[in-house]
């Protein structure tokens, strides 16, 4: 890979997505003041002292954003993780067994994605005990059943052809055309997803804590900081677009790296040779 | 426009290159030149064979006299006069006019070549409607005429089907009838019998070769294959890389080529192969085989063939005789409908999911498409060495080992285990199919069309290397191929399948001396063979006609 390759757009995303990771990992070194401290009056304008501004109880708003990137990111890839493991391996598993299996998982997945995902999270939410582990299950799980539809149509391309054929008329077990034989081929397409099935999850997460059912006060996280300063919208008071911004930059940013890769994958494709 | 076309050459290629640029990811752009000052000219009415393997840059030079480059191909430098006018300088509204009206195209695949979408009558005579050289009715009389001409059945209606309802080497006729409709001085053939079944592709070049008497169009003919050129070219000019051979009369070509690379063309499949007598007891019987795909008809019906021990069984016959899917019976991916394969005189199980592993061990498998049959995204070690790590638990420095014996094997050299499929040439994919069939040390190789896809000359190669495999290591072959030439080189016993039916069953020697029943005569009889005026011997001392194709 040549750096010199990487188009403008990408490198914007990997410099400011990189930022958000960095303020994510090294909360405490680099938060002016704690997370839920409460440091002047509400609502204060910005200053050199507080450089956001405070929130609705007076408490830094630079702080909460940089402790919130941190539980949104961490939240966020957690929940893909648990998506892409979950739907990635159903999925081309559906492909390869294909028959009564692979009836009983796509109408499955088809069943949860017919209910809106928001609604059913909400009653899921509501139900279950509040803590972060269900949090991130609940995401994770109805996340995954697009990224099953996508590597069961990848694996079900992939399945179809000769190499495949060969390993299982070599007698390979299921486990290893799926990880060897056709997961390899389809890690493209699954990687350029990763991206922006990641931002969904952010917008997914900051949308629950906006209703109230996500990240519990006072833990700071995007969606939440935005429902915290809502109201000072009417008084013309910012707080609360300030984290709107971000989650709109870093979806933005993601977006651009995963075109990057999904290019530079397809440009493969045609260059090898172009068969 | 020429002033006297008698004493002009119709088309005059002078010292034509032709480049393209590859922009591949991560690397600056880089310029390749494909065809490397060639010149040629064809006088009005003749017939010129371009020939070579692919990548010679034949089609490439076809299109050139239709002032087009395919796919970003630049042409670079030269001339190329039609009618005495330099058609590199035409502008694009002049050249609107030209292509279709003095130079037509013939594709390989008529199938992808019309519109699904519109009945053949009418895209016959788009373009003569197009370039306003006849009216409608005009123009359908005259294709009505080329449909008899091109001796296409039910020549007043055949124009009202869709591309759907005629048959592949009908279609093949359409496209042709297309491209003389609006009476073009010159014809570009691209492999237009390539891929069409053998008995099928000597009707179609029968055809072929009576419009352009008839019509007196000049042609260029591009093709693979010599045998098939010999009978249609006036001359013939070979082509390697992008540069020209040998250009000289068709007999001079067929009969006293002087270069090198000429002869090895001339003479390939000359392999001569003695056969073996089969022994007392077959390795593999397959007995009365009945099998078809989901609730559909049987594609194969009582099928009953004796596999040797180190020794080739070639199952021939036309696409859709059944012979792949007799090849799915054997590995198990279809169970027959009745019928008992038996191996080592103890049967076979069925389902090859229920098989032991040494039974799925014994019978290996080589595809047609080495390209799809190895996995993009394994080195070409891994490849090889899976069957070795998975059958015999061999790891580490010792597995390294085998997969280069193994190399060593197939002549190639032993970094290329490191390479990826994508790295490798066509044929050298093909060897590495091989190596990994035979990695797995089976008693029998099941090698499906595994030259179809493969240059002559390369197809050769594969062909020595299977026999001389098969004499070290007495692996039995069952070989299934279209193609007679190659059946004549390497088998031991034949099958001749003829719509899912065996036709004929025996030693080489018995299938291939006469009395041939009727199907194998046709068969036999179409294989085009290197010998000027083979065509006219054959069309008239056929005993059965091929189905109207």
């Amino acid at each position: 890979m040549n750096f010199r390759t990487i188009p403008v757009s990408a490198w914007l995303g990997i410099i400011s997505a990189s930022l958000f990771a960095f303020a994510a990992l090294f909360a405490p070194l680099i938060a002016p003041y704690g997370m839920s401290e409460i440091v002047g009056d509400v609502w204060e304008p910005m200053s050199a002292e507080h450089l956001l501004g405070t929130d609705n109880l007076g408490r830094d708003l630079l702080s909460r954003m940089i402790f919130g990137a941190r539980t949104t990111l961490a939240i966020a890839a957690l929940a893909t993780i648990v998506s892409f493991t979950l739907g990635a391996f159903l999925g081309m598993a559906a492909a390869v067994i294909g028959g009564w299996a692979d009836q009983v998982l796509s109408r499955g997945v088809d069943l949860l994605m017919s209910i809106p995902t928001l609604i059913f999270a909400l009653v899921v939410l509501s139900v279950m005990p509040a803590n972060i582990a269900t949090l991130i299950l609940v995401m994770g799980i109805l996340d995954a059943t697009r990224v099953f539809r996508l590597s069961r149509a990848v694996a079900v391309d992939v399945n179809v052809m000769d190499f495949v054929e060969a390993a299982k008329l070599r007698g390979e077990g299921r486990i290893w055309i799926i990880t060897r034989e056709i997961l390899p081929n389809a890690l493209s397409t699954l990687v350029a997803e990763l991206g922006l099935r990641f931002i969904f999850m952010v917008l997914f997460l900051s949308a629950l804590s906006f209703l109230g059912l996500g990240i519990q006060p006072p833990e700071a996280d995007w969606g939440g900081m935005v429902k915290e300063n809502k109201d000072g919208i009417i008084f013309g008071i910012p707080a609360a677009l300030i984290p709107a911004g971000a989650i709109a930059v870093l979806a933005i940013s993601v977006n651009l790296i995963a075109d990057w890769i999904l290019n530079r994958t397809t440009d493969l494709k045609g260059g090898r040779g172009g068969n | 426009m020429a002033t006297d076309p008698a004493d002009e050459q119709l088309l005059d290629i002078r010292d034509l290159k032709i480049g393209v640029t590859v922009r591949e990811p991560g690397k600056p752009p880089r310029d390749i030149t494909i065809v490397e000052g060639v010149s040629c000219t064809l006088g009005k009415g003749k017939v010129l064979g371009l020939i070579g393997e692919s990548g010679a840059g034949k089609s490439t030079i076809g299109l050139s006299s239709l002032a087009y480059g395919r796919g970003g191909v630049e042409i670079t430098g030269g001339e190329v006069f039609v009618n005495g006018r330099d058609i590199l300088k035409l502008s694009r509204a002049d050249l609107n006019g030209f292509r279709g009206r003095e130079v037509s195209y013939v594709s390989q695949s008529a199938a992808a070549g019309f519109n699904p979408a519109h009945r053949l009558i009418d895209q016959v005579i788009e373009a003569t409607l197009e370039h306003g050289l006849l009216n409608r009715s005009e123009a359908e009389a005259r294709a009505k005429e080329l449909f008899e001409a091109l001796s296409l059945p039910d020549p007043d209606t055949i124009g009202n089907r869709y591309p759907h309802q005629v048959s592949g080497g009908q279609l093949q006729r359409v496209m042709t009838a297309m491209a003389l409709c609006p009476k073009p001085d010159l014809i570009v053939f691209d492999e237009p019998t390539t891929a069409l079944d053998v008995t099928t592709q000597i009707d179609v070049l029968a055809a072929i070769k009576k419009a352009i008497r008839i019509t007196g169009v000049a042609a260029l003919y591009i093709t693979h294959d010599l045998a098939v050129v010999a009978q249609i070219a006036d001359e013939i000019m070979v082509l390697r890389d992008g540069e020209t051979v040998e250009h000289g009369t068709t007999q001079q070509i067929i009969e006293t080529p002087k270069e090198e690379y000429t002869q090895a063309l001339v003479s390939v499949r000359s392999i001569i192969h003695e056969e073996k007598q089969p022994s007392q007891t077959p390795l593999i019987r397959m007995e009365n085989i009945v099998a078809g795909y989901g609730r559909g008809p049987a594609v194969i019906n009582d099928v009953t063939v004796d596999i040797y021990s180190g020794q080739t069984l070639a199952v021939v016959g036309e696409s859709g005789s059944g012979k792949s899917t007799l090849a799915r019976v054997l590995t198990g991916l279809l169970p027959p409908r009745s019928g008992q394969s038996t191996f080592e005189g103890r049967p076979l199980t069925n389902a090859q999911k229920d098989r032991p592993l040494d039974d799925l061990r014994d019978i290996q498998m080589i595809y047609q498409m080495a390209d799809t049959a190895m996995n993009p995204r394994q080195t070409i070690g891994t490849i090889i060495g899976r069957p070795i790590q998975f059958y015999f638990g061999v790891t580490g420095k010792a597995l390294q080992d085998r997969i280069a014996v193994m190399l060593e094997k197939i002549e190639l050299p032993s970094d290329m285990a490191n390479r990826y499929p994508a790295e490798l040439s066509g044929g050298q994919k093909q060897r590495v199919c091989i190596a990994r069939a035979l990695a797995a040390e089976p008693k029998v190789i099941i090698c499906d069309e595994v030259t179809s896809a493969l240059d002559p000359l390369v197809a050769d190669g594969i062909l020595k290397l299977l026999l001389d495999l098969q004499k070290r290591e007495n692996v039995a072959y069952m070989f299934i191929t279209h193609d007679l030439a190659t059946v004549k080189a390497i088998a031991d016993s034949i099958a001749v399948m003829h719509l899912g039916k065996l036709a004929r069953y025996g030693t080489k020697t018995e299938v291939l001396s006469p009395p041939f029943d009727d199907y194998t005569d046709l068969l036999l009889s179409s294989v085009p063979e290197m010998e000027i005026g083979w065509l006219e011997g054959v069309t008239a001392s056929r005993k059965m006609q091929s189905a109207g194709n």
